[in-house]
């Protein structure tokens, strides 16, 4: 049972209110000017107004608010204080300026790091070690007679010549850069996205679609290959709700909108998508459609193919986008499913059509704690069998319920140990649990209050059948919020000799258990074989729940102290995971995408046939490889 | 005569203790399962120490042994089941579920029914996990062996490091099968250092005789428990009566769930008991089943431990030559004999139990299986494995074989019965052989054996002659000494009324040159490959190496059936010949020939003479397909005919081996032609059709008239 079932309503509104702050928090005064001049820019295309405010989260120059090397905000980052203890800075999450106690333990004794050995960045983006960038002048020429902005500045190239994989990051943080775009281009609209396609394909140029910059499948990075001039087309600027159409519950938005806008903008309308990716802070609606993205509440609202209803995408045919907005066609294979995907290699989608909700009433966290993962993974997959999944359901093992731990900030000024803190948890809730076995899971309930506590029933009912005790709101909630300042910790990890990444995939799900334990074992085993002196960090958890099957993450992480090519390591111990992964029936990607990390997989993951027809379509939309990123085939 | 091998018993256990200690630490940092067939022979095993687990059992008391603690740490993966949970989770898979539809639908009878039986035959499976029967057999086993065994030694290393495996994966236990006796003793070692014991996974079949039925291996049980034991033999016969095929797949998919994380599974990769006491080609299916689920994912990895247990006498050994000759036997069989007071009274020597280092079925099968081709398809139903599949099984299960082999221990009786058979087998049993002479020869071989790399089974510090004589002491029912020679015993039973027939004679004398055959078989596998070459260059004039080896490809081709070569392996066998020729100074190799050194004369002369009565039986049985049988026959019709064939031979003094009269052989001929497509089975009755030429033209190529290449591939392309 839920800890407080009748202070649910206060706590709804608190919840509510909470989201609201944390969604303002995110928000921040772009660099001025350039909204109003981009509005101005392309006036001419909407026949409606613009019905959202001027605000938005992404500047043209991201490095004004972003990390170069890192994760996120410039000014949110992880690390040890002058006390040697954990705190998150800035301002801007609920987490920011506290103090973290557990982390310093748990990272000592789950890595053997230590605060002393440390592994800095270099601090400064050096621009002598890039190479000057190769320009097609007269596109150059052409383009500048449009208007439209671009920029062939040093920082502007490097920030979009990656995603965040951790070879990426890792290099950045080196210093070391390597094939960058020769120049950045910022459309405002898709008339402005139809001329700079229309005179890349004039000049033979390599265009690269960015968005949000999120990705983790190396799908932003310039094949190093390309001789010709590459133009990152940055579509952050075209970032407005067009319409609004409240009779079908539609909104029509263009793609470069960042997932925070998007929801901020709705919810001042009294709407929402309901489409939340972890990354939602940063990545874009048009990154989402191009990667099959999905939401952290995909059961209530669907993943991002769901949720489309139109997509306009400009590629160097033309452009290509259906005549009606039918919820449902009988029209041949879905045209909607060559763009959906596509991950930036066919056009740029521009403008996007997608279901909204009215914002829900009700928002309940909660959290179960089982005995052990298997009676976890028994209960997620009764849950399935009665569609009776909450909007989000996330299972974690021991290792991460542990890790969970580590990261609950001070409350007291009584300073407890991470084990300490986990040994009082576990002794006064759950007797008779072992505390090396035990894992927990995180529910999110949306909707109408009454059905939600409804729902909410039915739910920790069927735990109990697996031996699952509720754990209350407050833990629920906790794993939810972590899963925005998460992605930071990788950073703090990367200053102490740490290097790690998630990866997922999907799975039926009488092969949940199996995929766990074995892939699990296969990182320990590779990180032995390969020299790794600590036992990594090997983790995984149970994301979304479908009819027949799951979202599985892992999580893998080690301290690479005394090995000479740690990300060659880290990359060895990822590809070996990849293998039994897809040998015990998991798919390549559940919602990151092929990119060119994964993309050696493809052609025994759809067959060469499925190879050959993607290829055609390819070569049909793009025969002159005008969007030449060179992912998936 | 193992004396030196033994230490003092307290002496061990402070030293296991230690080691358990020590490889308890280890755990973190695990010692890696090994991979590569290199490795498997064993550097590091060779001079490890083997300890005798009767001695303790002779010092204190059996009735402590049985009620000392028990506790096995099972896999650590698994949580603590009891054996009800266990047999309840086994019904539930949906496996079973749909084994039972399918059978009920088939049978006609009440699922209900059909679920009753399968509990029933659960129970008894699992009954050897229960503790209290497992106190009771320590007990009574250790009375039994201490009576028939002078001293059982295991390799402690090898337990250490079984002991290591069952905690991170499943284990399977992998002996090879010489004896009745073999997975009694495998569960009573276990016993004795709390390794989990084993789930003994006895592959049932409804045809063949008695004694081939797994569970018969296990009615040894019956002779001590006789009720336990009807009623096992009742359960398993009710399934046989349900479905037979099905049966063996049913009751090896529980014991595959069972043993995921609780017991380790046992069970013999060579199916039957060899009677010849040599390797018998392994069978596929139960290992099939044993790695299924690790090719499908459900298991991250299963450790295949070989043991060879090498016994200095078989137990069955009066047995053996009967049977293989086909001789009606009395009628009560392999227990009739066990309880004869007289087996309980004998000595059978020592033997060794030799646990091999665990191998990973992970590591040897990387590259090997695709393990994604099980992706679409539910796991749990039954499937038939895939050509790849099939491949990586049948060369795993060699692969366990010839590890088998590499680590059983060569007595010197083997040695001994090695030689004897090289001379004519009525001279031995009249005239006899002088013993100085053959002690002689043997400590020759006993050389040669070790330059090939064999293991021997030779106590150290004991006078050669003392060894020599013990062991014609310990086989006196097959050897007699007397005034300075030693005489071949024809029958066991020393005074016969009246003389009998010649044929009747031929049979006798067999009897006793096959059950010699069978020592010398315990020792094959160390001069095989080296034997073929030397008989290849008896074959042919030709010195070539690529001439030789396409010789010796035939050869393994037709002696396939005989003795275990890992498929596609021909030429790095063939490699390994010429180096262990060359590294006992027999042979000189160049890049292209191999010249016989003077020494080499009597090395080859002697692995030429070791394979002739392959060669020859296989010849005559080859002479009569082409030139006498008809074309079309029976195994039933085939078999008799070649047994007065052969008779007639020997006794007109052509033919010089009995081997010929073993239907073991016999059957192996079969098999060799039907695999080389020299003969055909007939789908209707169990009829082959031969066809004439192209066995003449084997026999001709075996006979040394005709070069092979007409018949293989190009060497080079083999090479
Ligand atoms: C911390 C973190 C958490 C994440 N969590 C999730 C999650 O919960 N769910 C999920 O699905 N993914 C997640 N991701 C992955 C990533 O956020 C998604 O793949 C996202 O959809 C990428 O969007 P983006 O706008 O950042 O695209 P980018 O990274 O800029 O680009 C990704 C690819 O799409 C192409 N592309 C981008 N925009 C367009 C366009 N308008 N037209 C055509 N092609 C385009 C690019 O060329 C590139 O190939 C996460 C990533 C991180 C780092």
């Amino acid at each position: 049972m839920a800890s407080d079932s009748n202070g649910g309503s206060s706590d709804s509104q608190r919840i509510a209110q909470h989201r609201l702050s944390v969604i303002a928090g995110h928000l921040q005064r772009p660099a001025e000017g350039y909204t109003a001049l981009l509005a101005a820019e392309c006036k001419a295309q909407g026949s409606k107004p613009d019905v959202s405010s001027d605000e938005r989260t992404v500047p043209r120059r991201r490095q004004e608010i972003m990390k170069w090397n890192g994760w996120g905000y410039s000014d949110s980052r992880f690390l040890f204080n002058k006390k040697g203890q954990a705190e998150f800075t800035g301002k801007r999450y609920r987490l920011s300026g506290m103090i973290i106690p557990g982390l310093r333990d748990w990272m000592e004794s789950t890595f053997g790091a230590n605060l002393q050995h440390k592994t800095p960045a270099v601090p400064v983006l050096n621009s002598s070690v890039v190479q000057p960038p190769t320009l097609n002048e007269a596109f150059v020429g052409e383009l500048k007679s449009t208007g439209i902005p671009f920029s062939h500045d040093v920082e502007d190239r490097v920030f979009r010549a990656h995603g965040h994989c951790l070879h990426e990051i890792f290099a950045l943080r080196e210093g070391k850069i390597g094939r960058i775009p020769d120049m950045v281009v910022w459309p405002n609209c898709h008339n402005d996205v139809v001329k700079i396609v229309e005179l890349a394909c004039k000049h033979n140029v390599c265009l690269i679609p960015y968005g949000g910059g999120t990705s983790v499948s190396s799908a932003l990075e310039c094949p190093p290959e390309e001789t010709r001039s590459i133009v990152s087309l940055d579509t952050s600027q075209m970032n407005r709700i067009l319409w609004i159409d409240e009779k079908n519950l539609t909104a029509h938005v263009e793609a470069g909108i960042v997932g925070q806008d998007l929801e901020r903008l709705l919810n001042e309308s009294g709407y929402c998508t309901g489409h939340e990716p972890d990354s939602m802070e940063f990545s874009s609606l048009g990154g989402w459609v191009a990667t099959r993205a999905s939401g952290m509440k995909k059961n209530i609202y669907g993943n991002i193919e769901d949720l489309v209803i139109h997509v306009k995408m400009v590629t160097p045919r033309g452009v290509i986008e259906k005549s009606c907005q039918g919820p449902r066609m009988s029209t041949g294979p879905d045209i909607h499913h060559f763009i959906l995907g596509s991950e930036g290699t066919l056009g740029v989608v521009t403008e996007v059509t997608m279901k909204i909700r009215p914002m829900p009433e009700y928002q309940k966290y909660g959290s179960v704690v089982f005995p052990s993962f298997e009676q976890g993974v028994a209960c997620l997959r009764e849950v399935a069998r009665q569609r009776c999944a909450p909007a989000s359901i996330r299972l974690m093992d021991n290792e991460q319920f542990k890790f969970g731990h580590a990261l609950k900030p001070q409350v007291s000024s009584i300073f407890t140990s991470f084990l300490d803190g986990l040994k009082k948890f576990y002794i006064t809730k759950f007797k008779g649990f072992d505390q090396d076995r035990l894992c927990v899971a995180t529910l999110l309930f949306e909707g109408n209050r009454e059905r939600v506590l409804q729902h909410e029933k039915q739910v920790y009912d069927i735990a109990a059948k697996f031996g699952g005790l509720a754990a209350g709101e407050d833990n629920g909630q906790r794993g939810y919020m972590l899963t925005f300042v998460i992605a930071y910790l990788r950073d703090l990890g990367m200053d102490y000799y740490v290097i790690g990444e998630s990866f997922e995939t999907s799975v039926p799900w009488d092969r949940v258990l199996d995929i766990c334990r074995n892939v699990k074992a296969r990182i320990v085993r590779e990180c032995k074989d390969k020299g790794v002196q600590f036992p990594p960090l090997s983790t995984c958890r149970v994301t979304q729940t479908y009819d027949a099957g799951a979202c599985v993450y892992f999580y893998f992480a080690f301290n690479y102290r005394g090995l000479a090519d740690p990300v060659h390591v880290y990359e060895q111990v990822e590809h070996a995971a990849r293998e039994e992964i897809l040998a015990n029936g998991g798919s390549l990607s559940h919602h990151h995408g092929v990119g060119k990390l994964r993309k050696e997989w493809m052609r025994e993951t759809v067959s060469n046939v499925g190879v050959g027809m993607l290829k055609s379509v390819k070569d049909y939309v793009d025969p002159d490889n005008i969007f030449g990123n060179r992912n998936l085939l | 005569m193992s004396a030196t091998h033994s230490r003092s018993r307290t002496c061990f256990f402070m030293k296991n203790d230690e080691r358990v200690r020590r490889g308890s630490a280890r755990l973190g940092s695990s010692k890696r399962l090994t991979t590569s067939y290199k490795d498997l022979g064993g550097a590091g095993l060779e001079d490890e120490e083997f300890l005798d687990i009767l001695e303790e059992r002779r010092q204190s008391s059996d009735l402590g042994f049985a009620f000392r603690t028990f506790n096995p740490s099972p896999y650590n993966a698994a949580p603590p089941s009891s054996t009800a949970e266990l047999n309840r989770a086994v019904l539930e898979s949906q496996y079973l579920r749909y084994m039972v539809k399918e059978i009920a639908t088939e049978t006609g009878s009440p699922v209900e029914q059909v679920r009753e039986e399968a509990c029933g035959i659960l129970n008894e499976m699992s009954q050897n996990l229960q503790l209290g029967f497992i106190r009771l057999m320590s007990y009574t086993l250790s009375k039994v062996f201490k009576r028939l065994f002078s001293s059982i030694f295991v390799n402690m290393e090898g337990l250490n490091m079984l002991q290591q495996a069952a905690q991170e994966c499943p284990v399977i236990l992998m002996p090879n099968h010489r004896s009745y006796v073999d997975f009694l003793v495998i569960s009573y070692i276990l016993y004795s250092y709390d390794i989990p014991i084993p789930v003994i996974a006895a592959g049932i079949r409804n045809s063949g005789r008695d004694e081939d039925r797994g569970g018969d291996s296990a009615s040894l049980w019956g002779l001590f428990y006789p009720t336990r034991h009807r009623l096992r033999q009742t359960l398993l016969g009710r399934a046989v009566g349900i479905r037979p095929n099905d049966c063996q797949k049913w009751q090896s998919n529980s014991l595959c769930l069972m043993q995921r994380g609780f017991a380790p599974l046992e069970f013999y990769v060579e199916g039957f008991r060899s009677r010849t006491l040599k390797s018998l080609i392994p069978k596929f299916g139960m290992m099939h089943m044993v790695l299924e689920p690790f090719f499908k994912g459900e298991v991250y990895d299963i450790a295949l431990v070989p043991i060879s247990i090498s016994y200095e006498r078989v137990l069955e050994e009066s047995l053996l030559a009967h049977e293989l000759l086909g001789v009606p036997k009395p009628r009560e069989s392999t227990m009739g004999l066990l309880k004869a007071s007289r087996v309980l009274k004998d000595n059978y020597g020592c033997m060794h139990v030799n646990f091999g280092r665990p191998l990973s079925v992970r590591q040897l099968c990387e590259g090997k299986i695709n393990r994604s081709q099980y992706n679409l398809i539910p796991r749990d139903l039954p499937q038939k494995p895939t050509a790849e599949a099939q491949a990586c099984v049948s060369w795993l299960a060699h692969l366990i074989v010839r590890v088998q082999e590499e680590g059983s221990l060569i007595s010197p009786w083997s040695l001994m019965a090695s030689l004897l058979l090289q001379v004519p087998a009525t001279v031995l049993a009249q005239e006899g052989l002088l013993w100085d002479q053959l002690t002689e020869r043997i400590l020759w071989l006993r050389k040669l054996v070790l330059d090939f790399g064999g293991r021997l089974n030779w106590p150290e510090g004991v006078p050669e002659s003392e060894v020599m004589s013990s062991t014609a002491a310990l086989h006196r029912s097959v050897v007699r000494r007397r005034a300075g020679r030693v005489h071949l015993v024809e029958d066991d039973q020393p005074e016969r009324k009246h003389p009998g027939s010649p044929e009747e004679a031929v049979m006798r004398t067999a009897s006793a040159a096959l059950m010699l055959a069978s020592y010398r078989n315990q020792a094959l596998h160390v001069f095989v490959r080296p034997a073929l070459l030397a008989t290849a260059m008896r074959l042919t004039k030709s010195r070539q190496k690529g001439e030789l080896l396409s010789l010796f490809c035939f050869l393994q081709d037709v002696f396939s059936n005989e003795f275990i070569f890992i498929p596609d392996r021909s030429s790095q066998d063939f490699e390994e010949a010429c180096c262990l020729l060359k590294k006992c100074g027999a042979v000189c190799i160049s890049e292209e020939e191999l010249t016989v050194s003077d020494t080499g004369v009597e090395v080859l002369s002697f692995l030429q003479e070791l394979m002739k009565p392959f060669i020859d039986s296989y010849q005559l049985m080859l002479r009569y397909l082409c030139e006498e049988g008809d074309p079309v026959f029976s195994e039933k019709e085939f078999l008799p005919a070649v047994r007065n064939l052969a008779t007639k031979l020997i006794l007109s003094g052509e033919l010089h081996t009995y081997e010929a009269l073993s239907s073991d052989t016999q059957k192996n001929v079969l098999a060799a032609l039907r695999r080389m497509e020299a003969l055909t089975k007939l789908s209707s009755d169990s009829k082959y059709r031969v066809n004439k030429a192209s066995v003449r033209r084997s026999e001709e190529i075996l006979s040394g008239k005709i070069p092979p290449q007409n018949l293989q591939a190009t060497p080079d392309a083999r090479l």
